[in-house]
């Protein structure tokens, strides 16, 4: 059996590509990819969390869940203001996107 | 319809009138009159139907008509409105409704209606050329406000309503003496009637108000008919002057009574009244408001009478009563006897006669009082509406021969009797009635039982000084006759004086069937020939008011006998001496007297006396004292002091505490926070990745710190 380590560190290892995608890539729709990266990331620490430690309960499960339905919901729509950005800017660099700077 | 309803609809139809009037009808005199002599004919029809029924009700001093509805909740108690008519109260409605009447028709001549508006008449003014009133309207408003007052005030069954009916008069004998308010006199008379009354107002407020507290009620049944509250009033001690409660009551309520029946010493304002038009000297001087204060003490005879028995020596409180209504009545006659104008005489001779009344009552010769107020309010009316003609016709031989002449002046008139017919033969039953002319005339018989009461009573003093008085009225008013009607005209105007119209002899008419017939109602029944024929009804209806029926005198010849010599001794003299006065002479009596005469003429300096007393040290008081050293001594200075000092207080606050503290507080604080928020902008770059990578070095730097330190 593998050991539960093992998985934490790969879940580690795949949450900090995410975010170095999101805090290195200029481009909006790889900062969303990366998102998605840390959020997959944490679904593999939780799922792993519950099937080594407490397999009798469910939670884990329903998390992982929950959290798949807001990174679907959260790339819709993340998704939908790059567009909409694009359109008014023909950019989806992240360092043009400064309109809320003072 | 209930007796009681009717009763309750009488004042209102003048209250009525006068809304309509001043409200919408003010522009059509025709309308403004028929409004105001229809409603009053609406009252009187109404009162006549009252008086019927009250006269025809057996005992109807212990069963009135009374009706009362619940007004005022105070505390515990109700002051309760109502109307009452009892014995006293129908009589006096019987003669307000009369002379109401006949007044509000005479207005209508009066005022020339009918005649075309002359352009150079100006409202406030008299018309100077027979023109129609350019107030005539207003006039008619006036007057329905004023009958409505006097009702209001008959038929009461409180004294509060009293009152208010009292002070309703009291607003319009102001006004309509003002009526001319462009002559500087009568808005002089105006304010004068108007505080001279006040100040008996407020005694009698007083009075009004210290009968509430001691008996809880202001019904004049529940007070007069009632034994038991009258004997408590008499028996309990009031602390002022050893009166008993009952005797300073009745003095603070006589005090209205002196100002509005006009006595002395506040009778100064009843001459000067003569200002307004001579309806209006009528309606005040004979029908209504000096009616009132007499009617007044008639009605609260049995409180000032409390705790005295008929035959006793008086208390102090009817003492006083006597006393000023002997006083007046002798001195008002003798003032009457040097004034010139017709109105004046009239006046004064009204103060006189109701000094009459008063003493009557004073003597506690209650039924004699009521009997004479009746039979003065109609020959009153009568020689003031007959005056009021005289004047007219006077007016229109100045207007017609252009002589300036005084209209008013009986020294100006005489010859009149051709001229002027109807208003000489009623004139002359009227002032036959007021000297009290034997057998025929009303005046005679009441003024003749005051005389017998007085006599029979042994109160020997108000005797001689009624039957001076009564030697005088005679005198004056023949001398009045004779100055006015008879002789030869001393003047062109007089010559040109022609009758009045009809609207004005009519009522003249009226009343004077009145001054006669008025009398016959209460002859005494033993008095020789005449007695007996005709029951003497009126002391046996009135007498039902009182809770004692008050005793029949018995017939004694001397004051009879007095009362003759001195109403033909007066007539005569007064016609002897008067007789052939020449244009431009004066009075005969002038150069006899001497300075008696300028001292008369004066009446007796009271106006200048009181003007030294009370007017000069009250506008002293008000310009002087506390205009000039009160207030813009005292308390202006005062005020400017505190302002000096706070505005003072004010800047040393401003310079020391706000501009430095407050302000530079404040100043500090937003100023920091600009400078901070100035220098930490530079943090917000507005790239995302840029916040991101911060938290994430936070975040760090707390799992950090988290895994080292903490186990």
């Amino acid at each position: 059996m593998i050991p539960l380590s093992w998985y934490l560190i790969l879940s580690a290892a795949i949450f900090c590509v995410g975010l170095f995608g999101v805090l290195a890539r200029r481009n909006a729709v790889a900062i969303l990819m990366g998102i998605e990266l840390m959020l997959n990331a944490v679904n593999i620490n939780l799922v792993a969390f519950w099937r080594y430690l407490s397999p009798t309960f469910i939670a884990g499960q329903v998390f992982v869940i929950i959290v798949f339905a807001v990174a679907a919901s959260e790339a819709a729509v993340g998704l939908a203001l790059i567009i909409s950005i694009y359109r008014r800017r023909t950019s989806v660099a992240a360092d043009d996107i400064n309109l809320m700077k003072w | 319809m209930q007796l009681e309803t009717l009763t309750w609809l009488i004042p209102l139809p003048p209250i009525l009138a006068f809304g309509l009037i001043v409200l919408f009808f003010n522009r059509n005199n025709r309308l403004s009159h028929s409004i105001a002599v229809g409603a009053m004919l609406i009252s009187w029809a109404l009162a006549m139907i009252v008086f019927a029924n009250a006269i025809t009700t057996e005992h109807l001093g212990e069963h009135p008509i009374a009706s009362s509805i619940p007004w005022l909740p105070i505390g515990e108690t109700t002051l309760r409105i109502g109307v009452l008519i009892d014995p006293l109260g129908a009589v006096s409605l019987f003669f307000v409704a009369w002379t109401c009447l006949a007044i509000f028709i005479y207005s209508i001549g009066y005022h020339n209606f009918g005649k075309p508006r002359d352009p150079e008449d100006r409202a406030g003014l008299p018309p100077r050329a027979g023109g129609i009133d350019p107030m005539y309207a207003r006039f008619f408003a006036f007057i329905s406000l004023f009958a409505f007052g006097m009702l209001t005030l008959v038929l009461s069954d409180n004294l509060l309503l009293l009152f208010i009916g009292w002070e309703i008069m009291g607003l319009c004998s102001y006004l309509l003496i003002g009526f001319w308010y462009g002559k500087e006199s009568a808005r002089k008379a105006m304010i004068k009637a108007f505080i001279t009354t006040r100040v008996g107002d407020v005694f009698m407020l007083l009075g009004l108000a210290y009968l509430y507290s001691a008996t809880g009620t202001l019904n004049f049944r529940e007070i007069l008919f009632n034994e038991h509250v009258l004997e408590m009033l008499a028996s309990t001690s009031s602390g002022f002057l050893g009166l008993s409660a009952a005797g300073l009551i009745g003095i603070l309520l006589f005090f209205g009574t002196v100002g509005k029946s006009a006595q002395w010493p506040l009778h100064v304002w009843l001459p000067d009244a003569m200002e307004g038009p001579t309806p209006v000297s009528a309606m005040i001087h004979a029908a209504t408001m000096v009616s009132a204060g007499v009617y007044l003490v008639v009605r609260f005879f049995p409180l000032l009478a409390a705790g005295w028995h008929h035959g006793e020596a008086l208390t102090p409180t009817l003492t006083l009563v006597a006393f000023i209504g002997a006083f007046t009545a002798l001195f008002a006659a003798t003032i009457a006897v040097a004034q010139n104008d017709v109105k004046r005489v009239l006046a004064y001779s009204t103060i006189s006669q109701l000094g009459y009344m008063v003493a009557a009552v004073g003597i506690g010769a209650y039924v004699a009082a009521a009997f004479h107020l009746i039979t003065h309010a109609f020959f009153k009316a009568l020689l003031f509406l007959g005056s009021g003609s005289v004047i007219h016709g006077m007016e229109h031989g100045v207007h017609h021969t252009h002589e300036h002449v005084d209209p008013q002046d009986m020294l100006n008139m005489g010859g009149l009797r051709n001229k002027m017919p109807v208003t000489f033969w009623t004139f002359l039953i009227g002032g036959f009635a007021l000297s009290g002319f034997p057998l025929l005339t009303a005046g005679f018989w009441s003024k003749d039982e005051i005389l017998a009461d007085a006599f029979a009573n042994g109160h020997l003093a108000v005797f001689i000084v009624l039957a001076l008085a009564a030697l005088l009225t005679a005198f004056y008013t023949m001398r009045q006759i004779t100055l006015t009607f008879l002789g030869k005209p001393r003047t062109s105007a007089a010559e040109h004086a022609h009758e009045s119209v009809w609207t004005m002899t009519f009522p003249l008419v009226v009343l004077a069937v009145f001054a006669v017939a008025a009398g016959w109602v209460g002859i005494p029944e033993d008095f020789p020939l005449l007695g007996g024929i005709i029951p003497n009804w009126f002391h046996e209806f009135l007498g039902g008011t009182l809770l004692e029926h008050p005793e029949l005198i018995e017939f004694n010849p001397v004051p009879l006998l007095t009362s003759l010599v001195v109403a033909l001794g007066g007539l005569f003299l007064g016609w002897q001496v008067y007789r052939d006065v020449k244009a431009g002479e004066p009075d005969p009596l002038e150069r006899p007297l001497g300075s008696v005469y300028t001292l008369l003429k004066n009446k007796y300096y009271f106006d200048e006396l009181y003007d030294l007393i009370f007017i000069r040290p009250a506008y002293w008081l008000a310009e002087t004292f506390v205009s000039i050293w009160v207030d813009r001594g005292v308390i202006d200075g005062f005020l400017h002091a505190v302002g000096r000092a706070s505005l003072r207080l004010g800047s040393f606050l401003r310079n020391a505490i706000d501009l430095p503290i407050v302000n530079g507080m404040a100043d500090a604080f937003s100023q920091g926070v600009k400078r901070v928020g100035h220098g930490i902008r530079i943090i917000q770059t507005g790239r995302v990745q840029g916040y991101l990578i911060l938290g994430t070095f936070f975040a760090g730097l707390l799992l950090a710190y988290f895994l080292l330190f903490q186990p």
